[in-house]
């Protein structure tokens, strides 16, 4: 049943919701670790100054396609891509395009926190002072403003030269979102960024990423449908490495058009 | 307000790839230079050696004469060393490890033993020399012979030994000791029927590697004093002997140039030795790794 | 299950039997205190070291004041009217060598370890780390020879004032000994640190060597250092590379063209040679090993400290 379904589909054209201008899509993607085709021509677009949530049981593809965007996942040595993946109009797997520049650009956030065994201010500062930045009162200036960008900055500022370390998980979240927020990136991903906090930590980073998208481009894989639900604008759901279904989130969640998202959704797998 | 001109991170940009470049160079230049001084080491000591390396060489004794000398009594004398040590050293260390392992409580007193064998481990092996020449050569009365230097490098190779084995017993999964408890066994009979058998690859694999250096170790052998020109092979346990690396020592320090190339022929008869056990070590290491 | 059900099984009734025999039991009990003195050799073996060396350097200070010794600037025992038993020599022998082993393994070794741990593929490292494995476990005797034969005269070729015996080409070759134990060691520090916090500095945009020289680097700068410690410490207690290229000239300058003479080779020194049991030249030996014992102690317990004081918690 299922196969004829995916026979009927032919290559669906780039999904463009609105009018709104892309920041990054994808056509036509594919991904293999070694043998294995993790992700199968993958079309999505999106937008900037929104949510984009990508759901989808373990083993779909969503945390492998969130690192392909900013080429992470170039570090499994036995991956290989094909098709496009273009940011701002310009295809990042092309060659030439320096994983580095595309970073500062299109920045991530961490499944697990991962702050640096540095200080909370080390950690802040590290992504401005490779780009040269050595002056101490703008330094000063950008973890501030980072800091309060990730709505932690009441919480730690009197005690920014304490080790990073020392912070419960649900901060050095925040922490780790305001290292990235201090480069100033155009897109920011994230993956599954709760999975390791408790319910009022998620909450925090919840209400942040809603206030985030003033200022940037969000990609948010999660494992929480509800999450999805509550703080995105577009949901893509995928299953065994396709795109099943994207669309407005509201519309994904009330009338999904494909009977397995529906399935996923209202919990009979997964 | 934005703090990051693009222009500027852009311009920086190919500065920092170029440098990132560059010191990857610088860093695999530092790898090969200890790749390349071991290539030339190796090559040295074989151009030199194997012009002298001929089955006499082997079945020789040592010589006034460069061109008749030979290595017997050092190889002889350098294996009865190892009949020594691998007994003696790999007993005590084995035991040592599970008694660490297995018995010991956590207190002052193992936790001091603990603390001695790593420090054991970094004494210079020329004061382990000084050890055996007071203790075993002196005290004991057994002169220069192949069971005081033997006693003296089971000592010196002790902490080594205890290491690797504490590593293998410590890798035997909880659940094998369980699976063991759980039928009645007492804690002896687990110990030496479950977890000693399943870390005997790893308690050989460290001992292996640990009497290849006993057998190149010279300053100890230096210190006790045994000699290096022998026109006999040792009878007993109490008699004198030679060793490879002191027959080396000799060779090496003679100022003709003929006794250069003896050294290089001594060494390739070593370094065949040591490479041989290492290959054993590795075999063994392969054979029998992760199989839980 | 009844008690009378388990009596009749046979297992059960061989197993009650064994259970009831006498040995068993003794075995129990001795076997814990023959392993524990098993493990008492080791500790009996540090105090044979630390009393051997104190007994007959105590027997050598009756002959010799300790402070001549210990601030002596010249080390000439053989000289049949007035030996002279001034340390400092020696031990400017013992730190010219180990400065200049230093200065070749600490960077040669560093690169090694940053290029195994962040930039080599898993197949390079797998290649390369066995072979530095071969080059640690290359005998000294055999570096020794190296040193004289192969490094002394083409030095010699560069710096045509050096002496067949000087510090400078020990120095090289112990350095190069050295180099495979921080090497590893410093690798294994930085492949300790989580993958996680490196993917952390590289989705910033941050290039391979500012992560490994401004992330991992400090991250792991405990068992760096610890690692280059350790390093010291065998190069100080280092014999047989000296005693073949480094000489038998104790000297107190800072030159190292000329033929030196370090604490190690001195002890090789005299006990190749006849010096007669009971003589004072005889009990130097155990002054300058008892010396040097508290030099690597205390090298071997700052780099203890070191690893247990800073170490990281992820």
């Amino acid at each position: 049943m299922v196969q004829i379904l995916e026979k009927q589909q032919p290559t669906s054209p780039i999904i463009q919701l609105n009018e709104q201008s892309t920041v990054m899509e994808s056509k036509g993607f594919n991904l293999w670790y070694g043998e294995h085709h993790a992700l199968k021509d993958i079309n999505l677009a999106m937008n900037e100054n929104e949510v984009t949530a990508i759901i989808g049981p373990s083993g779909c593809g969503k945390s492998t396609y969130i690192k392909a965007l900013n080429r992470m996942v170039e570090l499994v040595p036995i991956v290989r891509t094909n098709g496009e993946v273009n940011y701002r109009g310009r295809n990042i797997f092309e060659k030439g395009y320096e994983v580095e520049e595309l970073r500062t650009k299109v920045g991530m956030v961490f499944q697990k926190p991962n702050p640096f065994p540095k200080s909370i201010y080390d950690n802040i500062a590290y992504g401005p002072r490779i780009h040269g930045i050595k002056n101490k009162k703008i330094l000063d200036e950008i973890v501030e403003k980072s800091l309060c960008g990730a709505a932690i900055w009441d919480e730690v500022k009197d005690r920014l030269n304490q080790n990073a370390y020392g912070l419960s998980g649900g901060q050095q979240q925040r922490i780790c979102i305001a290292r990235c927020l201090a480069i100033e990136p155009d897109v920011i991903l994230m993956d599954e960024p709760t999975s390791a906090l408790d319910p009022i930590s998620t909450l925090k980073v919840e209400e942040l990423v809603q206030e985030m998208k003033e200022n940037y481009s969000i990609v948010i894989v999660t494992h929480n449908m509800q999450q999805a639900a509550r703080i995105s604008d577009k949901t893509a759901f995928f299953l065994n490495g396709e795109v099943i279904e994207f669309d407005q989130t509201d519309t994904i969640f009330s009338t999904p058009s494909d009977q397995r998202t529906e399935d996923y959704i209202s919990g009979r797998f997964g | 307000m934005r703090y990051l001109q693009q222009e500027h991170v852009m311009k920086r940009m190919n500065k920092r790839l170029v440098w990132n470049r560059v010191w990857k160079g610088v860093f695999i230049a530092a790898t090969s230079f200890a790749l390349l001084a071991l290539a030339i080491l190796l090559y040295r000591i074989l151009s030199q050696g194997m012009g002298y390396l001929n089955f006499d060489f082997l079945t020789n004794f040592a010589s006034r004469i460069p061109e008749n000398a030979g290595i017997k009594a050092a190889l002889v004398g350098s294996l009865c060393l190892m009949a020594v040590v691998a007994p003696v050293s790999i007993i005590l260390g084995v035991s040592t490890a599970i008694y660490l392992e297995e018995y010991a409580k956590k207190n002052k007193l193992n936790d001091f033993i603990r603390m001695n064998i790593s420090n054991l481990a970094g004494v210079p092996s020329i004061v382990f020399g000084l050890l055996g020449l007071t203790i075993f050569v002196r005290m004991l009365g057994m002169g220069k012979s192949i069971l005081a230097a033997g006693l003296t490098m089971s000592l010196l190779i002790l902490p080594v030994i205890i290491v690797a084995a504490q590593e293998a017993i410590r890798a035997v999964p909880k659940d094998q000791r369980e699976a063991s408890y759980g039928m009645g066994a007492t804690k002896w009979q687990t110990i030496i029927r479950v977890v000693i058998p399943a870390a005997i690859p790893g308690i050989l694999t460290g001992s292996i590697l640990a009497l290849s250096r006993a057998i190149g170790e010279t300053a100890p052998l230096v210190v006790i004093g045994i000699p290096v020109i022998l026109q006999f092979l040792p009878t007993g346990m109490l008699d004198t002997f030679t060793a490879l690396p002191m027959q080396i020592f000799d060779w090496a320090k003679r100022p003709q140039e003929e006794f250069q190339y003896v050294a290089s022929a001594g060494i390739i008869v070593l370094m065949a030795v040591l490479i041989f056990m290492n290959s054993i070590a590795v075999f063994i290491r392969n054979k029998f790794q992760k199989r839980y | 299950m009844t008690s009378k059900q388990q009596e009749s099984s046979p297992v059960q009734q061989m197993i009650a039997k064994s259970r009831n025999r006498k040995g068993k039991k003794v075995i129990e009990k001795i076997i814990p205190i023959g392993l524990f003195l098993a493990a008492s050799i080791s500790v009996l073996t540090t105090f044979g070291i630390v009393f051997t060396l104190i007994f007959e350097t105590v027997e050598f200070f009756t002959r010799v004041s300790i402070t001549d010794y210990l601030f002596g600037k010249e080390w000439l025992p053989f000289s049949g009217k007035e030996p002279l038993y001034g340390i400092l020599p020696l031990i400017l022998g013992t730190f010219k060598v180990t400065l200049i082993a230093i200065l070749v393994a600490v960077p040669f070794g560093l690169g090694a370890a940053i290029y195994l741990s962040e930039y080599a593929s898993e197949r390079v490292r797998k290649t390369i780390k066995p072979v530095l494995e071969v080059l640690a476990g290359v005998p000294t005797i055999v570096y020794g020879f190296f040193a004289l034969t192969f490094v002394t005269p083409i030095l010699q070729a560069i710096i045509p004032s050096l002496k067949i015996f000087n510090a400078v080409s020990p120095g090289i070759v112990v350095g190069i000994m050295v180099l495979p134990m921080i090497a590893s060691m410093s690798e294994d520090a930085m492949s300790s640190v989580p993958k996680s916090i490196r993917e952390g500095a590289l989705g910033l945009g941050a290039t391979k060597l500012e992560v490994s020289l401004k992330v991992v680097l400090p991250a792991a700068l405990s068992g760096i250092i610890a690692s280059i410690v350790l390093a010291v410490s065998r190069a100080i207690g280092e014999t047989m590379i000296v005693s073949l290229a480094g000489g038998s000239t104790p000297r107190f300058d800072f030159g190292v063209t000329d033929s030196i003479q370090t604490m190690t080779a001195y002890i090789v020194q005299v006990t190749t040679g006849d010096a007669g049991y009971g003589t004072t030249i005889y009990y130097s030996i155990y002054a300058v090993g008892f010396t040097l014992f508290i030099f690597t102690l205390v090298m071997n317990l700052l780099a203890t400290y070191i690893s247990k004081r800073f170490r990281e918690e992820y």
